[in-house]
């Protein structure tokens, strides 16, 4: 084509044009897991979509927050269409960024020459339940403010650097407007530049490294499928599909706007924040008020780092998959942390 | 071969009627609608002119009503028209010179502050300024 | 015998001496620098001799915090160590006093203006005058040891501030205190009247609020009968104690055309349907011409009055039947996730309205209803409406859902079938 001849002169878009045409994708019983870290892509984008679609009408204050979103569910045209996909879709999001860890974890994908793409991949969990809390905040309604509390609180907890980490997340001493307003500069600016960085990173070295074959696979052996068009067709069967799903759930179960959120009331009995965070919250819940000389939930908070940073390095302390060898003890730590999550999450929504 | 452009033709129709089905309620969602949102920031209260001397008007302020006053001696001032004992709608009583609570006999003087019977607290205030010919009411 | 003799000719001589201290005997309270030797003494003792004092001394007893202590009232002089010279009825001492000299021996202090208000300025003075009124006071005067006097509702030794929320006269206590004889079958027998009115008066709806509500401006026996002057208010006054604070309906009842019947047949006005202490939350159904309805007690099929009932009931359902229609719509449009919370808060006003129209109903004139349910149907129709329009709008939302996923549908074969050309293409060639 003309144009693409002439951005080709300026652009020297070679190795991407070459991309589409060589880059293949391994075919084996593990590759539907493949289709994962594309759709946690794609939900992602919707998020962004619909998020810079709500920046039009919402009004980030404290006595006007409530009010906006009433007026996008009920006055806006398709308001509550936006709405809602943009809070269906986050919560599908993170699930779908739970599966892709987990698959990823699985069949060893984190080992070298793939320690980045891993730990980029770390990071962009942790930005990802970040850009749910603060979100979640935004609608201000009395859910969201008292959500809001506890997790903050609980971050207060950390040794050392707990009361400046408090103050900085909340922008004072209480929940207020100001959270609101430092939330939304985290959840619409911040975060935003931050993920586009780590995302940017994340998705060229997959491009560049091509897919991991998980341990056993012969790669001399293992058939093909061109990633343009075949993989990427069968990715836009799965976007149009969660594209379906998120406008069902938006028409059928739209977002709920609550009761406006009133600082001075008294917390709401069975206050849980939103299923992702489920499986800590419980976990907390069930560590001792004190357990020797330390207080649980300070207990409770370090343990969290400690199993976070543990888990970021992964690649460099799974010394048999980096060998290639069978890794049964992750394996099993895998599972193990699967069924936890699971269960701590089933525990917390039900009781 | 003819099917082959069926299927092309297909694909191409039908990713074109999803791509539009997304974009018409975008392009909907950027107009926005003909009334603008009544924030509660402001609130048109009352004209000047329906405002005379020692009388009042109940208003919808956000969730709840509101009442605007304007006293014998010309000052505007605004509360929230929720009584404060059983939750019923206050009025202006002229022949008082006092809002009043039908319900259960409550008195607030013109300041809001409860002065006699059932109510335990003040009225909540809210601020009133004049823009033009219009009175508005906001919070705090 | 001698001891009886001995005993009685101490009450009486003290009862003298008490009369003869009814003068200005005004103790000084700040004349703590002797020792109280009533108190030194009688803190040494337990039970009967010794609860007195510790009474007197708990922080809330409000003569005590103010420096009054035994003598204030039962003379004496509180400097004499020895028993015999401090409780020396020449001195004006009176162990028990009589229960007729209650009311002159606490009015002793509380009947003086000068001397109360040096404690509180706006302390009322006239209990005493009040309380000779009552029906209490007037049976104490015929010599009936068994009505209330000061004591009896105030306590004695550790009486409490009224305003003290455990004393026996704060508000939410008032009904019980008056109840502990007033509710006593027994005690009461003599009297004749009926004891039922605490039991009455608790499941009304006068005191739930103050019970189960804690709304202190909750009626309770003082509020009706008068405390220090309680009487019963006599029918032709029932219509203004009530009026007191259901100003409106009294207002629209002296003008209606109940009012001067019911007085010339003695009915207590508001009693008459509404009972005293018994009062419920008044329904719907207490009004027009079925069972439950108070107005056929007197009005009888055929006549006008009849139909003016039947009337006024009509319009009021009507309306409440309307506000019912709407706010069932819209929770249903809710519930569906349409944002119908504007026009909820607008049926509200609705409600307003049929508040307004309930009060209306005492001016007994159909006229007047009608005008008061007219502004409500209206908000009501509106709210109604809105519920329609949300509830339209969710279909329209299901067809455009059933529309997209039709479109994405077609998509998604069309995407398969062309991943199978190309791929036959591609292991073909």
């Amino acid at each position: 084509m003309k144009t693409l001849a002439w951005l080709e002169e300026r652009l020297g878009l070679e190795p991407v044009l070459k991309l589409v045409e060589k880059k293949t994708v391994p075919i084996h019983r593990h590759s539907i897991w493949y289709y994962l870290g594309g759709m946690t892509l794609f939900l992602f984008v919707t998020q962004a979509v619909t998020g810079i679609l709500l920046l039009l009408y919402y009004r980030p204050s404290s006595d006007g927050a409530y009010e906006s979103v009433q007026f996008i569910m009920g006055q806006v045209s398709f308001g509550w269409l936006v709405r809602s996909i943009h809070s269906w879709s986050a919560n599908l999001m993170i699930g779908t960024l739970f599966i892709h860890m987990f698959s990823v974890f699985l069949t060893k994908a984190y080992r070298p020459p793939r320690e980045l793409t891993w730990i980029s991949g770390a990071v962009l969990l942790f930005l990802a339940l970040t850009f749910g809390f603060s979100g979640y905040l935004l609608p201000w309604n009395k859910v969201s403010f008292f959500a809001t509390r506890v997790g903050t609180q609980i971050a207060g907890v950390v040794p050392g650097i707990g009361t400046f980490l408090l103050r900085f997340l909340r922008g004072g001493d209480d929940v207020s407007g100001a959270t609101l307003t430092r939330f939304y500069g985290f959840h619409v600016a911040i975060l935003p530049a931050i993920t586009a960085l780590f995302l940017g990173v994340h998705v060229w070295l997959v491009q560049k490294q091509g897919m991991s074959l998980p341990p056993g696979e012969d790669e001399s052996q293992v058939k093909t499928m061109k990633f343009v068009p075949n993989f990427l067709l069968r990715d836009a069967m799965g976007w149009l599909l969660a594209l379906g799903l998120l406008a069902a759930l938006s028409a059928l179960f739209p977002w709920e706007l609550g009761q406006k959120a009133d600082p001075f009331a008294s917390a709401p009995a069975g206050i849980k924040p939103e299923w992702y965070f489920l499986f800590l919250f419980q976990t907390l819940k069930y560590i001792p008020a004190k357990v020797a000389f330390i207080d649980g939930d300070v207990l409770g908070v370090l343990i969290m780092g400690a199993g976070a940073a543990l888990w970021v390095f992964v690649p460099f302390l799974d010394r048999q998959a980096a060998r290639g060898e069978k890794s049964p003890v992750f394996t099993a730590i895998g599972w193990v942390l699967i069924v936890y999550i699971v269960g701590m999450t089933l525990v917390g929504y039900f009781t | 071969m003819p099917r082959r452009s069926f299927v092309d033709y297909l694909l191409g129709t039908s990713l074109g009627m999803v791509v539009a089905a997304i974009f018409y309620p975008i392009l909907r969602f950027l107009v926005p609608p003909r009334i603008a949102e009544s924030s509660e920031l402001n609130v048109v209260a009352a004209k000047t002119a329906e405002l005379k001397p020692n009388s009042g008007k109940v208003f919808p302020f956000g969730t709840e009503p509101a009442i605007v006053i304007q006293t014998p001696g010309g000052e505007i001032r605004a509360f929230s028209a929720v009584c404060t004992h059983l939750a019923c709608t206050v009025q202006y009583r002229d022949d008082l010179q006092q809002i009043w609570c039908a319900c259960h006999d409550g008195h607030y003087d013109l300041y809001g502050k409860n002065i006699g019977g059932p109510p335990p607290q003040p009225l909540t205030k809210l601020t009133a300024n004049i823009r033009g010919d219009e009175i508005i009411v906001s919070k705090g | 015998m001698t001891g009886k003799l001995l005993t009685t000719s101490l009450g009486a001589i003290s009862a003298l001496a008490l009369f003869a201290a009814t003068g200005r005997a005004q103790p000084a309270p700040a004349a703590a620098a002797k020792v109280d030797q009533c108190v030194a003494c009688h803190s040494e003792l337990e039970g009967r001799l010794g609860d007195p004092v510790k009474a007197l001394q708990q922080k809330n007893d409000v003569h005590g915090q103010h420096g009054f202590s035994c003598a204030n009232c039962h003379g004496g002089d509180p400097s004499q160590g020895s028993g015999k010279a401090a409780m020396d009825p020449a001195k004006g001492f009176v162990a028990v006093p009589k229960r007729q000299d209650i009311p002159r021996l606490c009015g002793k202090c509380h009947s003086d203006p000068a001397f109360m208000k040096q404690f509180d300025p706006a302390e009322r003075t006239d209990q005493e005058s009040e309380y000779s009124t009552s029906v209490h006071g007037k049976r104490l005067k015929q010599g009936d040891q068994k009505v209330a006097v000061c004591t009896s509702c105030h306590g004695f030794h550790g009486v409490k501030a009224v305003k003290n929320s455990t004393a026996p006269v704060y508000a939410l206590h008032v009904a019980e205190t008056c109840g502990s004889c007033h509710a006593n079958v027994g005690y009461m027998q003599p009297y004749g009247i009926p004891t039922d009115q605490l039991a009455k008066w608790q499941s009304s709806v006068h005191g739930e609020a103050m019970l189960k509500k804690q709304d202190l401006s909750a009626p309770t026996c003082n509020d009706c009968h008068g405390n220090h002057g309680a009487t019963p208010p006599s029918v032709a006054s029932v219509a203004n104690v009530c009026g007191t604070c259901h100003v409106r309906q009294a207002e629209l009842f002296q003008k209606s055309p109940h009012a001067k019947p019911f007085q010339a047949l003695g009915n207590g006005a508001c009693v008459q349907c509404h009972s005293n202490h018994e009062i419920h939350h008044p329904s719907d159904e207490m009004l027009g011409v079925g069972k439950q309805s108070v107005c056929v007690e007197c009005h009888f099929e055929g006549t006008s009055s009849f139909k003016a009932a039947a009337a006024m009931s009509g319009q009021i359902s009507d309306l409440a039947a309307q506000i019912r229609r709407a706010g069932e719509i819209l929770q249903e449009a809710s519930n569906d996730g349409m944002e119908v919370s504007r026009p909820q808060f607008d049926l509200r006003e609705a409600g307003n309205k049929l508040i307004n129209a309930r009060v209306v109903v005492h001016s007994f004139a159909p006229g007047q209803v009608e005008a008061a349910v007219k502004p409500g149907l209206e908000v009501a129709g509106k709210a109604h409406q809105a519920g329609l329009v949300a509830l339209s709008d969710f279909q329209f939302r299901r067809k455009g859902l059933a529309v997209s996923l039709l479109f994405i549908a077609i998509a998604v074969a069309a995407i398969f079938l062309k991943l199978r050309q190309i791929e036959r293409r591609q292991s073909s060639a």
